[in-house]
C-alpha cells in the first residue's frame, strides 16, 4: 500500500473518531441513564418525558428489564445513572459492592395479582385454584424480585394446610415456564398462551386490561414489594440524577406513578 | 489493508478470548459446577433435542432440496424465498410466528386442540423451533448438489427403471453425502444455538424447554460463572462443528465429481 493511500486512511479514520468522540460528548451533557425495574416501564417512561420538560436540555433514556438482571449489567461495569429496583435486595447488591452514591430512597409501593386470560379457560377464582391438575402456570424466574415475592405468597398455602385444598408443591408442578421477567408473564397470559401467572398489580396495564381478568390476593397472604431508587457512583451527572429521583418523589411524579398502579411510597 | 483486516480479526477474537480468560482465572477452581444438576438438565435436553431436530430436518428437508433441484412448479422462484427466509429472519420473529401459528389462540390452535395437543411451553415446542430456524442451511446445502448432479445419471437410472424416489435415495445420497453432511453439521449448530424463537414459543423451563442458550441467559443473574462455563462448552461446539465441515469439504474438494462419478 502506498503512503498516500495510508495516511488518507488515517485521516479518514481520525475524523471517524473525531465525529464519534464529539456525539458522544454531545450526548454527555444532556442524557440521563435510568436502569428501571421492568415493572416501572409505563411509569417510567412517562417520568422521564414529565422530568424532560422541566429540565430542558436533559434526554431520559430508561432501560427496563428484570431487576436482578440489571443489577448484573451494573455490577459487570454498565454505565447508568439511576437504578430502580423492584426490591431491596437487588440495591443491595450494588450497595455491597461500593455502587451506589448515597442511599437509596423507596418511591413505590406494589402488591401481587393473579391474572388469567380474559376467557379463564382453566376457571381460576382463587390462589389455591392454581394448584388445580392441568392448569398451565407462569412466575418470572428465580431471581427476579417478583418470583421471590410471588414464591412466599405461594408458600403460605402450606402455612394452613386445613384450609387449602391445593398445596405449593401442586402449585409449582403446574409451572410450564419461568419468564424472564414480569413483563413477558404477563404478555403470555394475555395472549392466552397460558391458563395464569402471578405479576404485579401495576402489570395490570390499560392496554393489557382487556386481554386478562385480575383475581386478587387476599391481604393477608399478598407480598408488597417496596420499590427503591439510588444514584449510581460511576455517573457523570450525579446533580441531574438526583433531580431526577427528587422528581420521582415529588407530588407530580407519585400522581405519575399512582396513575400506573402503584401506591405512594409512604415511608413509615 | 492489514491494518484493516487486523481490526476486524481483534473485533471478533477479543470476545472469545476474553470470556476464556476471564472464566479460567475467575473460578478455575470451580469447573465442577458444570456438573451441576440444572447444567446437566440442559445439556441432556440441548442434545436430544438437537438429534431429534436434525432427523426432522433430513426427513423432510432432503425430499424438499430434491424437489426444488429438479422440477419446475409454479411459484417456485418465490417458495425458494419463503425456505431461505428463516436464515435472515430475526429468531424472535420466528418464534412470535411460530407462537401465532401453533399457539392455543393461534391459527392451528384449536384443531391442534382437538387432537389434545398443546405446544407452546413444551419440548416438542423447543424441537419446532429449531427445525424452523436450522432447516434452510441443509435444505440450501442440499439443493445445490443436487442441482449440479448432471442429468444423465437420472435418465440412466430413470431407463433401468427407478422412480424419483430410488433415484434420490439410490444415486443422489451416495454421490452427495458429504456436501449434505456439511450442511448438515451447520443445521445442528444453528439448532443447538436457537435461543431467541425457543424463549418465546417454548418458554423457559428447566428440564423440559431450558436448552444450554437459554440456561447461559438464565444463569447470568445468579450464577455468572456457570454461565461462562456453559458458554464454554458451547463455544467448543460450535468450533467442533466447524472444523468437521472444514475437513468434509477438504475430502470433497480432493475427490473430485468426475471420481465420485467413475466410483458410481
Amino acid at each position: 500500500m502506498s503512503t498516500i493511500l495510508r495516511s488518507k486512511l488515517l485521516v479518514c479514520c481520525l475524523l471517524i473518531l473525531l465525529v464519534l468522540a464529539g456525539c458522544a460528548s454531545l450526548q454527555e451533557e444532556a442524557t440521563l441513564t435510568v436502569f428501571a425495574a421492568s415493572s416501572l416501564t409505563d411509569a417510567f417512561d412517562e417520568l422521564g418525558a414529565a422530568f424532560e420538560e422541566v429540565h430542558p436540555g436533559v434526554q431520559v433514556v430508561s432501560n427496563y428489564g428484570g431487576s436482578s438482571q440489571l443489577a448484573t449489567q451494573i455490577l459487570e461495569g454498565a454505565r447508568a445513572d439511576v437504578f430502580a429496583s423492584a426490591n431491596e435486595a437487588q440495591m443491595q447488591r450494588l450497595m455491597d459492592a461500593n455502587l451506589l452514591e448515597g442511599s437509596p430512597e423507596l418511591f413505590a409501593r406494589n402488591y401481587l395479582v393473579i391474572i388469567v386470560p380474559a376467557s379463564n379457560p382453566a376457571e381460576i377464582t382463587s390462589l389455591e385454584d392454581l394448584g388445580k391438575p392441568g392448569v398451565r402456570f407462569l412466575l418470572a424466574v428465580p431471581g427476579v424480585p417478583v418470583r421471590d415475592y410471588a414464591d412466599r405468597v405461594i408458600g403460605s398455602l402450606d402455612q394452613d394446610p386445613s384450609t387449602s385444598t391445593f398445596h405449593a408443591d401442586q402449585v409449582y408442578a403446574n409451572l410450564v415456564s419461568e419468564e424472564d421477567n414480569v413483563r413477558q408473564v404477563a404478555a403470555k397470559v394475555a395472549l392466552g398462551e397460558a391458563d395464569a401467572g402471578i405479576v404485579y398489580s401495576s402489570d395490570v396495564t390499560p392496554d393489557l386490561a382487556p386481554n386478562v381478568k385480575r383475581i386478587e390476593i387476599s391481604a393477608s397472604r399478598n407480598m408488597v414489594a417496596s420499590y427503591p431508587i439510588g444514584r449510581l457512583a460511576g455517573s457523570a451527572h450525579l446533580t441531574i440524577a438526583q433531580e431526577y429521583i427528587t422528581f420521582v418523589l415529588s407530588e407530580q411524579g407519585q400522581a405519575i406513578l399512582a396513575h400506573w398502579g402503584f401506591d405512594p411510597s409512604s415511608i413509615d | 489493508m492489514s491494518v484493516l483486516a487486523a481490526g476486524m480479526l481483534l473485533l471478533l477474537g477479543i470476545p472469545i478470548i476474553a470470556l476464556l480468560l476471564r472464566t479460567l482465572s475467575v473460578s478455575v477452581e470451580q469447573p465442577l459446577m458444570m456438573f451441576s444438576q440444572p447444567v446437566i438438565a440442559a445439556a441432556v435436553l440441548s442434545l436430544g433435542t438437537t438429534a431429534i431436530s436434525v432427523l426432522f430436518i433430513i426427513l423432510l428437508g432432503t425430499p424438499a432440496a430434491y424437489v426444488f433441484a429438479r422440477y419446475e412448479f409454479p411459484f417456485k422462484s418465490i417458495l425458494n424465498l419463503l425456505i431461505e427466509l428463516p436464515i435472515v429472519m430475526p429468531p424472535v420473529v420466528a418464534g412470535l410466528a411460530l407462537l401465532i401459528a401453533f399457539g392455543r389462540r393461534g391459527l392451528l390452535g384449536p384443531p391442534l386442540a382437538v387432537l389434545g395437543i398443546e405446544l407452546p411451553f413444551s419440548t416438542a415446542a423447543v424441537v419446532i423451533a429449531q427445525v424452523f430456524v436450522a432447516s434452510p442451511f441443509y435444505i440450501r446445502a442440499a439443493q445445490a448438489r443436487f442441482a449440479s448432479m448432471p442429468r444423465e445419471l437420472e435418465e440412466a437410472a430413470s431407463i433401468d427403471g427407478a422412480g424419483s424416489w430410488r433415484i434420490l435415495t439410490d444415486v443422489f445420497l451416495p454421490l452427495s453425502w458429504p456436501s449434505l453432511l456439511i450442511g448438515l453439521v451447520l443445521s445442528w449448530s444453528r439448532a443447538l444455538g436457537e435461543f431467541g424463537a425457543t424463549i418465546l414459543f417454548a418458554g423457559n423451563l428447566p428440564g423440559r424447554t431450558q436448552t444450554m442458550p437459554l440456561l447461559v441467559y438464565g444463569a447470568l443473574e445468579r450464577d455468572i460463572h456457570a454461565a461462562m462455563w456453559v458458554a464454554i462448552v458451547l463455544i467448543g461446539l460450535a468450533v467442533g462443528a466447524l472444523v468437521i465441515t472444514r475437513l468434509l469439504a477438504r475430502a470433497l474438494s480432493n475427490s473430485k465429481d468426475g471420481d465420485l462419478l467413475s466410483t458410481y
